[in-house]
């Protein structure tokens, strides 16, 4: 839960694409009730983005902010289900473009929504022990949904990742962190598959909600903490009612959840989206502040994280992008221009 | 002929999307009920209601699997199947079984597993109650053919689909009262109207939902009850009819020619008319069902099936309470549990439960889309 020497983030990056697509022209396509769309819209990457290069710009900003010399991190660990080539490492591209090669561990993490967070734990892990000075996690997707496909709606591009280093120089210090995992088939794709599965209902109650709440509860119980002490709270935000709904059960006012809930503006960016909401929540953070944060992934587990904001966050956060300069960059395509952008038409 | 028959247990079981539950026990869940509410601790024979276990869960053999878990011993013990309509088909096999004599106890359970499978799988297993070589190849769903109907019978009739939708509002009515109901709320006739089209006309709230449920109840003989209780609950007739397993092959798609056959022969058989009802469990899988099962069962002229529903005379405390514990709209229909779970709530109703002073009461339960019809009369035997 903790390591033996503590640790935090010294350094963060985000990225979202800038085309978006409204729910709404996804429901005209499909003649389905624009009234009954999950969000607003959602993020698609344009025709030469893909998971590899939002990673790479997620790690140049990571970089700025943490003001370090790539080749000093020993770790590059990149988390997606979206990956460009199913047996050769984004990792390594992206170490490579950072000049962070060749002495760091590089290597790909796969769960579900979930594969960036753990690999801020492994992060937590490397340099908490001492092998490593600094390691970079990063959790990032271009999420497909079948045409027609509730998932549609709400599958989109983006991320964030994290340096982590020792506590004396963080922006935020990583308090513990925990995971909760059972094998639980809510969502999946085979091998060869182009787009995933989902068993509808079955992914709520038993998976999201049973996973966050139980590995929330367990870091809060075992730091003996509770909401009140939190000034902000991420969690998986696969849609805009879902951590609404496991911050209501936890306790968490909305007020606590707002700054970091983006699904609702770029969509659910898989395993960048709880990521990219506590991005969100740094780029307005100030020294002191508590934050609690729970990813999900699916098949399924969560890890949740308790951080405390240092003085060198105010400093360093406007080095690089924020999450909402992102989000308000943006450009509206409709769905023929997305299809051929998602290489949904092939000849 | 041996004596009457009479119902002496009822279990069941919370209907739902119970992903952490297997067949076997939800099953053994309103097995056990049935037991406790009964007093006795064996049965002579078990007949289980089931649609798809084959489909939906991959298992077969259902009769030996329920009656060893349940720890019922090497009793004869048999699946029926019927579609929608196995669970009233296998409760009059058991009531076949006491009547004839041959057995002093039955046990009869309804039980069906749906949500292991995706919706789409769901859908298509459906299907296969209809006519596979004629409707379901095709590309007809099993909502198609009774969207098909309702059309049909909204145009020769000239009745307003707003009109039919007062059905769900009447099952739904009941649910907050019924314990083991799926969705215990009430809901407004515009929420039925405004919900999504799944098959034009049919609107979602318009449909019973996809779940999981176990009904069982216990039969025996009349004398043998009268050793339990003062009041048992008799079952005083049954029918049960076929008719064309397709739509296009029936001289009237707006009939439902097996409910007229199975209704005759009940009523018959318990000495009634429809008159004598007091309160009904009808099949109302879909909004349309409701309306053709009142008009074909007697109980309203044909193309007039809304008239009562509208006047509020199906409500508690109107002239034919309907589904007073939600119907298989709100209740839930676990397909081959659904004609077991109205026999007990009849049970339940007819026993008294504070809401209704009834002594006759039917129970009606469809399979495909007409194809098998059970009636049951039931009546209190005090």
């Amino acid at each position: 839960m903790k390591p033996n020497k503590s640790v935090g983030i010294i350094g963060y990056g985000a990225y979202v694409p800038k085309y978006r697509i409204q729910n709404t022209e996804i429901a005209r396509v499909w003649g389905n009730d624009p009234n009954l769309v999950p969000i607003r819209e959602k993020s698609v990457p344009g025709a030469d983005e893909d998971s590899v290069t939002i990673a790479i710009e997620i790690a140049r900003n990571a970089i700025i902010r943490a003001g370090i010399n790539p080749s000093d991190l020993r770790a590059v660990w990149v988390g997606s289900e979206s990956k460009p080539y199913a047996v050769k490492p984004t990792s390594t591209i992206v170490a490579e473009a950072i000049a962070a090669t060749p002495f760091v561990n590089a290597a790909d993490w796969e769960f579900a929504c979930k594969a960036g967070s753990e690999t801020i734990q492994a992060c937590i892990a490397f340099v908490g022990s001492g092998m490593a000075k600094y390691a970079l996690g990063i959790g990032v997707d271009t999420a497909q949904g079948a045409p027609s496909d509730a998932l549609e709606y709400t599958a989109a591009a983006g991320g964030a990742g994290y340096i982590i280093g020792s506590a004396k120089e963080s922006l935020a210090i990583i308090e513990a962190s925990i995971s909760y995992v059972t094998d639980t088939p809510d969502f999946w794709r085979r091998q060869h598959e182009h787009y995933p599965k989902h068993g509808n209902r079955f992914t709520g109650e038993p998976s999201y909600f049973k996973h966050v709440l139980s590995s929330s509860k367990a870091l809060m119980e075992e730091l003996g903490t509770k909401p009140e002490d939190y000034n902000y709270a991420i969690f998986h935000q696969p849609n805009r009612k879902f951590p609404l709904e496991v911050a209501k059960i936890l306790g968490f006012p909305k007020e606590k959840i707002l700054d970091g809930l983006v699904s609702p503006y770029i969509g659910n960016t898989y395993a960048g989206s709880a990521l990219l909401g506590l991005a969100a929540v740094l780029d307005k953070a100030k020294e002191g502040d508590k934050i609690f944060c729970t990813s999900y992934g699916s098949g399924a587990g969560s890890d949740s994280f308790s951080l405390e904001v240092t003085d060198k966050l105010a400093e360093r956060k406007g080095k690089a992008p924020s999450v909402k300069s992102y989000i308000e960059r943006r450009e509206e395509i409709d769905y023929a221009k997305y299809a051929r952008y998602r290489k949904k038409i092939r000849a | 002929m041996s004596d009457n028959v009479a119902v002496i247990g009822v279990g069941l079981s919370k209907v739902g999307e119970h992903w952490e539950k297997s067949l076997r026990s939800l099953a053994i869940e309103s097995i056990w009920m049935a037991f406790e509410d009964s007093g006795i601790d064996k049965v002579d024979a078990l007949y289980v209601g089931n649609m798809s276990s084959g489909s939906f869960v991959e298992q077969e053999h259902l009769g030996a699997l329920i009656a060893d878990f349940a720890g019922l011993g090497p009793i004869p013990a048999v699946k029926v199947e019927a579609a929608c309509g196995s669970g009233g088909a296998a409760f009059i096999e058991g009531y076949i079984g006491i009547k004839s004599g041959m057995y002093d106890y039955v046990l009869v359970t309804g039980v069906e597993k749906m949500t292991d499978v995706l919706p789409s799988k769901t859908t298509s297993i459906l299907a296969n109650a209809s006519d596979r070589d004629y409707e379901a190849f095709h590309g007809v769903s099993f909502v198609a053919l009774n969207a098909l109907v309702m059309r049909r019978y909204m145009h020769e009739f000239n009745v307003k689909r707003e009109e039919l939708s007062i059905f769900p509002v009447i099952s739904h009515k009941n649910a907050p009262f019924s314990k083991h109901a799926m969705y215990r709320k009430e809901i407004s006739l515009e929420a039925v109207v405004n919900s999504p089209i799944i098959a034009d006309p049919l609107t979602l709230m318009d449909c019973a939902p996809i779940c999981d449920g176990s009904a069982s109840v216990i039969l025996c003989s009349e004398k043998k009850a009268r050793e339990f209780t003062d009041t048992p609950i008799l079952v005083s007739g049954v029918g049960l009819a076929t008719d064309t397993l397709g739509v296009h092959d029936r001289k009237n798609i707006t009939t439902l020619s097996a409910a007229v056959e199975a209704s005759k022969k009940a009523y018959k058989m318990a000495g009634v008319t429809p008159k004598d009802i007091d309160i009904a469990e009808i099949h109302d899988a879909f909004s349309i069902m409701s309306a053709l099962s009142l008009e074909d069962m007697g109980f309203a002229k044909k193309g007039q099936g809304t008239k009562m529903a509208l006047e509020g005379q199906h409500y508690i405390g109107g002239e034919l309470p309907l589904n007073l514990y939600g119907g298989l709209k709100a209740r839930g229909h676990p397909v081959g549990a659904t004609g077991v779970y109205q026999i007990g709530e009849l049970v339940s109703s007819l026993r008294g439960d504070g809401r209704v002073d009834a002594e006759i009461g039917l129970a009606e339960n469809i399979g495909g889309s007409g194809a098998t019809v059970s009636v049951c009369v039931l009546k209190r035997g005090d």
